[in-house]
């Protein structure tokens, strides 16, 4: 009660000091400073759980960019050629050859080994095919000195990156102890060695028995070109879809339904567009099964509601003074949104539309549906247009099909390839703060 | 009774040039200007005062059809620029607005050079067949606007890079480099210092020799000082409108005498 009959010296404020902090100040510090520790420990956990993951990727995935390789100086004579050649096992033949040379170069260099044929094939992997290919290949060098170098076998190859130990293993057809001891043997003399594995980076994939000459390259070629595609695609839709609903069309429940459809479709998982191109574009349009252009198109439709969520907020964030500004002077309604408010919304655009295809890049889902997954590139592409049509793998869909294989040695393939997965998408985000810096305008 | 607007003693020397009838806007449900007539001398500075929310903005922006961006705004009535009604379906807000320019209260430049920003507007409409003739028009304009001597050197640096008023006399260059008749503003002077204020006044002042000005502001003391004729709004209401003399010394209506005591708004 504050009536006029109450003394005002009733409930005196109590003397309190500056330097002495009461109970309530004190209780609201301890709850900011408990907030603040919360913040540092859920950063903490992240950042921990990041490192691991880097560390444990790039652990596993290393291995993939170095092969073991096997360097023999080899020379074949016509005369070893055409009995080769006319022999039933034409490739046996051929590694029969190399192996007693390979015996004959360890002998030159002191060295006794006891090692028959399947002993040989389970350290060099199957060396006839490569051989014979050469020869066909280049029938000239015949009787002079090749040096080839071949790659080794899985297991040797894990041997040499300490996956396979003396201790872990077991006799198999693939490896037996006795052949670490040839191994050990070969690599004191210089010729298994570990090599710098370009192969990896530029080559194709290969059969499921031979990981060594396993590479990314032609399915780094394959998201290329859907890239391409979803880039061309989906940026002038995006974009000009955009800009309809957010500067010209009506506000009604129509537009409004639209709005939220698409916010609805952001959400939708990623395998549901690719069921959705499998039943229209392959079925329905028999558009080419497997191909970066169908790939590129499922893309697209997944990354559409990506760019226009991500347009439509760098567009509402423009003010509404430039618009103003421009009809003010007479601009039409396209003239002010193409000449004053796009440019101002273009670093939001930019940055939207390269998180939406580095999106794209690294989605596995929807190309196990159009046939992308499973599927053994063989080689690139020959042209730019069969870069669309022919039958390709893309990253993401290779390390599935990788990681799905038995052979081990794919596993650090597969490792490998997200590595380099995880470099471009890297690579895209640096470019999408990059263009956001530079075209960044204040006003 | 009150909404009659006192017309008898106007002493009319200049023509018309816009004359508004019977003018109603409605934003959806609400009705925002009721039954506004009154007609706009050329080559003279009318000021629109009244409290916050009486309609002044809005019946200002109806004469360039701003408003026309906003989906729920709906205007009967007639206005007429030059004898011609604006509202007809025949004509094109753009053209509208070529010969309507407009300045904002906030002072918006282009996130452009200050060449660029009052070279958008000829541009646009056409009005320079070459660079020459496009520098001429940008260096007459920005005389016009009192700031040519404070950027003649820097044509090339942002608009936005200037100061306040600076950058609010570049908005009015930037409005008379498309040739206006009219040029409607809004509160030109409320983001201003009193010395931004005091140069845009004396701009106004010298504009009136060759547009009709029409003024929106918050300070009777503005309108007093810049203006010939005063219209003042209240409640969507159109409550008196003649010289600003006689507005400001010896007013019909007593809400308006009330508002310039400061008994309302």
């Amino acid at each position: 009660m504050t009536d006029a009959s109450v003394t005002p010296t009733a409930a005196p404020k109590p003397n309190t000091s500056l330097h002495q902090t009461d109970a309530r100040t004190r209780k609201r510090n301890a709850a900011e400073k408990r907030f603040k520790a919360y913040g540092i420990a859920a950063i903490l956990v992240g950042v921990t759980f990041l490192v691991i993951l880097a560390v444990s990727i790039i652990r596993s995935g290393l291995p993939a960019f170095t092969q073991t390789v096997i360097s023999v100086p080899f020379t074949l004579t016509q005369e070893q050629f055409d009995d080769a050649e006319s022999q039933l096992f034409k490739t046996k033949a051929y590694s029969g050859h190399f192996n007693s040379a390979l015996v004959e170069t360890l002998k030159a260099e002191g060295l006794e080994v006891s090692a028959d044929a399947k002993a040989f094939e389970r350290i060099l992997g199957k060396t006839g095919g490569t051989l014979r290919e050469f020869y066909a290949e280049n029938p000239d060098k015949l009787g002079q000195e090749v040096d080839f170098e071949l790659s080794a076998s899985s297991r040797v190859d894990g041997y040499m990156n300490g996956r396979v130990t003396r201790e872990n293993m077991e006799d198999s057809r693939f490896l037996e102890k006795a052949d670490l001891d040839t191994v050990d043997a070969l690599i004191e003399v210089g010729i298994i060695k570990e090599a710098f594995n370009w192969n990896f980076i530029t080559g194709a994939d290969s059969g499921v028995d031979n990981p060594g000459g396993a590479g990314i390259g032609a399915s780094v070629v394959g998201s290329f070109f859907m890239m391409l595609v979803v880039l061309f695609l989906s940026l002038p839709i995006g974009v000009a879809a955009s800009i309809y609903l957010e500067e010209f069309a009506p506000q009604n429940k129509f537009t409004d339904l639209i709005e939220v459809n698409i916010s609805n479709l952001a959400a939708v998982p990623s395998i549901v567009f690719g069921i959705l191109g499998l039943a229209v574009f392959i079925q329905f349009m028999h558009l080419p099964q497997s191909a970066p252009l169908v790939g590129g198109l499922v893309l697209t439709l997944m990354t559409l509601p990506t760019i226009i969520i991500s347009t439509r907020a760098s567009l509402k964030a423009v003010p509404p003074s430039i618009r103003d500004a421009a009809l003010g002077v007479g601009a039409s309604k396209m003239q002010a949104v193409f000449h004053h408010v796009l440019p101002l919304a273009m670093p939001g655009i930019l940055t939207g539309t390269i998180i939406g295809l580095a999106q794209a890049l690294g989605e596995t889902a929807p190309l196990l549906l159009i046939g992308m997954v499973g599927f053994v590139a063989r080689g690139y592409p020959d042209g730019f247009i069969a870069g669309f049509t022919e039958p390709n793998s893309a990253m993401p869909a290779q390390i599935y099909t990788w990681a799905a294989r038995a052979d081990v040695g794919f596993y650090e393939k597969a490792w490998g390839g997200i590595i380099i997965l995880l470099l471009f998408l890297l690579t895209m985000n640096i470019l999408a703060v990059i263009l956001r810096r530079r075209f960044e305008r204040r006003w | 009774m009150y909404d009659q607007p006192n017309l008898e003693s106007t002493v009319s020397q200049n023509d018309i040039k816009i004359s508004a009838d019977k003018v109603q806007v409605y934003y959806g449900e609400n009705h925002a200007i009721k039954d506004v007539s009154v007609e706009i001398e050329d080559k003279t500075v009318t000021a629109f005062i009244g409290p916050s929310g009486c309609g002044k903005s809005t019946f200002l922006r109806t004469l360039n059809r701003m408003n026309d961006t906003i989906d729920i705004c709906r205007v009967e009535g007639n206005i007429n620029l030059d004898g011609e009604d604006i509202y007809d379906p025949k004509v094109d807000p753009v053209q509208l607005r070529a010969k309507v320019g407009m300045v904002f209260q906030k002072p918006n430049p282009f996130p452009k050079s200050i060449y660029d920003n009052i070279a958008y507007g000829p541009r646009i409409h056409g009005l320079a067949s070459s660079k020459a003739e496009l520098d001429e028009i940008v260096e007459k304009s920005l005389r016009r606007g009192a700031i040519w001597e404070e950027v003649k050197d820097r044509l090339h640096a942002p608009g936005t890079g200037l100061s306040g008023g600076q950058q609010q006399r570049l908005c009015i260059a930037r409005a008379i480099a498309t040739e206006p008749e009219v040029l409607l503003m809004d509160e030109p002077c409320s983001a201003l210092d009193p010395i931004a204020t005091a140069q845009v006044e004396e701009l106004i002042d010298e504009l009136r020799s060759r547009y009709s000005v029409v003024i929106v502001t918050h300070s009777m003391q503005q309108a007093a000082r810049v203006s010939q004729k005063t219209a003042f709004f209240h409640l969507g209401n159109l409550v008196e409108y003649d010289d600003t003399s006689k507005i400001f010394t010896n007013p019909t209506d007593e809400r308006t005498e009330s508002y310039i005591t400061g008994r309302i708004g």
